[in-house]
C-alpha cells in the first residue's frame, strides 16, 4: 500500500519534471529543425594508420576526428562534418589511391592530409586536378609546398629547413659537438633531412664524417653503425621515423657506439620512448611549433583529447592535424562548402590564433612561423630541452660524457 | 677501425643476422620439400611467434613468475606451441583446400593469410601498430676478441639458433616422423605405400618449420631489442631467398644460404662505397644470379625439376 504523502510528493515531482521537459522543448523548439537541416559536409584525413609509422598516423587521425567532433557538437556550427579517413600507409602508391579516392568524391570538400612526405609530395598534384584543398599536417619535407604554386596546398606545420638550422647550430653551437656521422633513410624524408643538416652543421662548423643511406623499415643497423663507429664521431644522427630510429638508438648501445644521438622530429613521438626504454635516455630531437602542453589551448586540447578517451595517444604531430581540420572547417563556416572559395580563403590565412600558436601562411601556402623546439628524452619523456634536467646541468647528455672520456 | 677489425666485425654481425634468417629459411625448405609449396605467410608466422613470446613474458611478468631463464624457456614453448598450431592451421586451410588447383592459387592464398596475421597483430594487440619493446632477458655486457665486440647476449643467440638447427637435424634424421618427413618429400605416393600417414606427416612438417619461425621472432626480439607486427615482411623475402640461395627443399641448405645472405648484407655494407645502400641491391642480386645461373642453389637437388 502507498503512503499518500509520497504518492502526492511522487506526483508533484513528475509534475516538475514534465514542465521542464516542455519547457526545454519550447525552448530548444525553433532550434530543432534547424540542427536537423544542417547541410552534411564531408572532410577527408588522409595519413598512415598502418605500416611502420601507424602510431603518428592514428594520433593524427584521433586528433582530427575530435576537431570534427568539438565542431559538430557546437549548435552555432553551420554544417554537420561527417568524416571519410583513409590509410595511405606511408607508401605513395597507396597515397595517390587515397587523394584520388577523396578527391574524386564531389561530397569531400576538403582534406587534412598526409604524415610521411614521401606520401604528401607524391599527391600534391592529384590534389591540385581535382581542385580539393588539402592541409599537409606533418610533412616537413620543403617541396611539399614551395616546389610549385597551387593553390590547394597548405601546410600548417613547418618545414625542415628551419628544423635543420635549429639542429645544427644546437649541436654545434651550443652542444660544443664537431664531428658527426649520419645515417638516413633513403626516402625524400630521409635524404632532404640529411642534405639540409649537412648544410648547416658545416656552416656552423661542424664536420659531417660520414653519411649512410639504409632502407626504411630497415631491421639491422648493425654494418652502419660499425661503420660509423669506426669514424668515432661524437654525434650519430639519424634522419628517419621512429620504428627505424628506436633501431638505430638500441643498437648502437649494443655495439657500444659511444656518441650522442640525435634525431629529427621524425622520431619524437611517445612511442620512441617506449620501445627504446632505457637506451632513449638522452636522446635529442626538434619539432616545429611550441609544445602543446605549453601553448593556451594545449592544455584544453591534451583535456578533450583525453577525455575522448581514444586507445591511441596524439602523438607529436596530432596538435597539427587537429588545427589543420580546424582551419579547414573555419573555411567551410566562412565561405561556404566550396572546394575553390576554401582554397582560396585557406592559402589566404593570417595570424590564424590555434593551439600551435599563430598560423600564418605565405605564398605558398606554408605556415611561416618557424618556431622549432628542442627535446631531449628524459625518464622516458620527451622534455623541452630548457625544462630539462641537462639543461640545468643537473644531467650530462651522453655525447659530453663520452667526449670528456 | 683498422680494415680487418672493421671487416671480422661485419662478419660477426653477418652471423648473427644469419642464424635468425637461417631459422626462417628452413621453414620455407621443409614446406617446399615435402609438398612443393612456397608457404608465403611464413614470414608472419615468425613475426606472430614473436608477438606470442613477448605476450608470455609479459604475462609472466605481471605474475611474478620472473624475468630469468626459466620465463624465457616458458616463452619458447608457448610460442613454439602457438605458431606450430597456427602454421598446420595455415597449411589445413591455405595449402591443403588447393593441393589440386595452380600452385599461383597456394601462393595467393598464403600472401592473403600473411596479411591476415599482420593485420590482425594490428588490430587486436594493444597498440598493435606501435613498434614494442622486448624484455632484455640474457646475460648482458661483453668483451673484445681481435677487435670485434662481442656481447654475451650474442653468444647465447647464436648458441640457441644452432640448437634449434641441431634439434630440426636429428628430428628429421633420427626420429620416425623425420623418417616420414623425408620419404614424403623423395616421393609422397610411394611413401603412402609404405605406411606412411601423409596428413599427419604434412601436420609435423608445418608444426616444426613454425616452431623455428617462433624460436627465430623470439631471437630476433631478443638482438634487436623490439618488435614490430610489420618485421615479418622482409623476414619473410629474406627467409625465402636463404632458402633459395641454399636450395629449396635442403635443409643443410636453408642454414648456409641463411648465414650467406647475413654474411651478404653485412660486409657488402662495410666494403662497397655507400654500401648500405646497396646491400639489399648486392643480397638480393646475388639471388638472381643463383636463380639464374644455379637454380638448385648451393646444395640443392631436387629443386632443379620444380623451380
Amino acid at each position: 500500500m502507498s503512503h499518500p504523502e509520497s504518492s502526492s510528493h511522487l506526483s508533484r515531482r513528475e509534475i516538475l519534471r514534465g514542465s521542464a521537459v516542455v519547457g526545454v522543448a519550447l525552448a530548444l523548439g525553433p532550434a530543432a529543425p534547424a540542427l536537423a537541416q544542417k547541410k552534411t559536409v564531408k572532410l577527408a584525413f588522409i595519413g598512415p594508420l598502418t605500416g611502420g609509422t601507424a602510431s603518428n598516423g592514428l594520433g593524427g587521425r584521433n586528433s582530427f576526428l575530435l576537431a570534427v567532433q568539438e565542431r559538430n557538437a557546437d549548435p552555432k556550427s553551420k554544417y554537420q562534418y561527417e568524416t571519410e579517413v583513409l590509410d595511405d600507409e606511408c607508401k605513395p602508391t597507396v597515397a595517390v589511391q587515397a587523394a584520388l579516392k577523396a578527391s574524386s568524391d564531389p561530397r569531400v570538400v576538403a582534406g587534412v592530409t598526409h604524415y610521411c612526405s614521401v606520401t604528401a609530395i607524391a599527391t600534391v598534384d592529384t590534389y591540385h586536378k581535382a581542385g580539393m584543398p588539402a592541409m599537409v599536417w606533418g610533412a616537413v619535407l620543403p617541396e611539399i609546398t614551395y616546389s610549385h604554386d597551387y593553390i590547394e596546398i597548405t601546410r600548417v606545420n613547418g618545414t625542415m629547413i628551419n628544423q635543420n638550422n635549429v639542429a645544427a647550430d644546437f649541436a654545434v653551437k651550443a652542444l660544443g659537438f664537431k664531428t658527426f656521422a649520419l645515417i638516413h633513410d633513403t626516402t625524400d624524408y630521409g635524404r632532404a633531412h640529411a642534405k639540409w643538416f649537412t648544410e648547416f652543421v658545416e656552416k656552423a662548423g661542424g664536420k659531417i664524417l660520414s653519411a649512410q643511406g639504409t632502407a626504411k623499415d630497415q631491421k639491422d643497423y648493425a654494418a652502419e653503425l660499425t661503420r660509423a663507429k669506426g669514424d668515432k664521431p661524437e654525434v650519430i644522427w639519424y634522419g628517419g621515423l621512429t620504428p627505424d630510429g628506436v633501431r638505430v638508438k638500441v643498437q648502437m648501445d649494443k655495439l657500444g657506439v659511444r656518441a650522442q644521438f640525435q634525431g629529427t622530429s621524425g622520431i619524437k613521438s611517445d612511442t620512441y620512448n617506449e620501445t627504446a626504454g632505457p637506451s632513449a635516455e638522452g636522446t635529442l630531437a626538434f619539432v616545429e611549433g611550441a609544445p602543446t602542453e605549453k601553448l593556451p589551448g594545449g592544455k584544453k586540447f591534451l583535456d578533450a583529447y583525453g577525455k575522448a578517451a581514444f586507445k591511441e595517444p596524439a602523438e607529436a604531430y596530432g596538435p597539427f592535424a587537429y588545427v589543420a581540420a580546424n582551419l579547414v572547417i573555419d573555411a567551410i563556416e566562412a565561405v561556404g562548402p566550396d572546394r575553390a572559395k576554401v582554397a582560396q580563403r585557406l592559402k589566404r590565412t593570417k595570424n590564424a590564433n590555434t593551439i600551435i600558436g599563430p598560423v600564418e601562411f605565405d605564398d605558398h601556402g606554408q605556415n611561416t612561423v618557424a618556431l622549432i623546439s628542442k627535446y631531449v628524452s628524459q625518464d622516458g619523456k620527451w622534455v623541452l630541452w630548457e625544462d630539462s634536467e641537462y639543461a640545468s646541468g643537473k644531467r650530462t647528455l651522453p655525447g659530453l660524457k663520452y667526449k670528456k672520456l | 677501425m683498422p680494415p680487418l677489425e672493421l671487416l671480422l666485425q661485419q662478419a660477426f654481425n653477418g652471423l648473427m643476422l644469419g642464424v635468425m634468417y637461417a631459422l626462417i629459411a628452413v621453414g620455407f625448405t621443409l614446406f617446399f620439400g615435402v609438398l612443393d609449396v612456397i608457404h608465403f605467410s611464413h614470414g608472419d608466422i615468425f613475426m606472430l611467434g614473436a608477438f606470442a613470446g613477448l605476450s608470455v613474458l609479459a604475462g609472466l611478468h605481471a605474475v611474478g613468475i620472473g624475468d630469468g631463464a626459466v620465463a624465457l624457456a616458458l616463452a619458447f614453448l608457448v610460442s613454439i606451441l602457438i605458431t606450430g598450431l597456427v602454421g598446420v592451421a595455415a597449411e589445413r586451410v591455405c595449402v591443403k583446400p588447393l593441393a589440386r588447383s595452380s600452385p599461383l592459387m597456394t601462393l595467393l592464398a598464403t600472401l592473403s593469410l600473411g596479411l591476415v596475421i599482420r593485420e590482425s597483430v594490428l588490430i587486436f594487440y594493444p597498440r598493435g601498430a606501435d613498434p614494442k619493446r622486448f624484455p632484455q632477458l640474457l646475460p648482458q655486457g661483453g668483451f673484445e676478441l681481435g677487435g670485434v665486440a662481442v656481447r654475451y647476449e650474442n653468444l647465447a643467440i647464436l648458441a640457441i639458433g644452432f640448437c634449434a638447427m641441431v634439434a630440426v637435424d636429428l628430428i628429421i634424421n633420427r626420429t620416425r616422423m623425420g623418417a616420414a618427413i623425408r620419404a614424403v618429400a623423395q616421393d609422397p605416393e610411394a611413401a603412402q605405400m609404405m605406411g606412411v600417414n601423409l596428413d599427419r606427416t604434412v601436420d609435423a612438417t608445418f608444426f616444426i618449420g613454425s616452431g623455428l619461425a617462433a624460436v627465430a621472432g623470439i631471437l630476433s626480439g631478443l638482438y634487436y631489442g623490439e618488435v614490430h607486427f610489420i618485421m615479418g615482411i622482409t623476414g619473410g623475402v629474406i627467409g625465402f631467398s636463404a632458402a633459395a640461395i641454399g636450395g629449396l627443399g635442403n635443409v643443410y641448405g636453408a642454414i648456409v644460404g641463411g648465414l650467406l645472405f647475413g654474411m651478404l648484407q653485412t660486409t657488402s655494407a662495410a666494403l662497397i662505397p655507400r654500401g648500405s645502400e646497396f646491400r639489399d641491391v648486392v643480397a638480393f642480386a646475388v639471388v638472381m644470379l643463383f636463380l639464374i645461373f644455379r637454380p638448385s642453389g648451393i646444395l640443392g637437388e631436387k629443386s632443379v625439376e620444380r623451380v
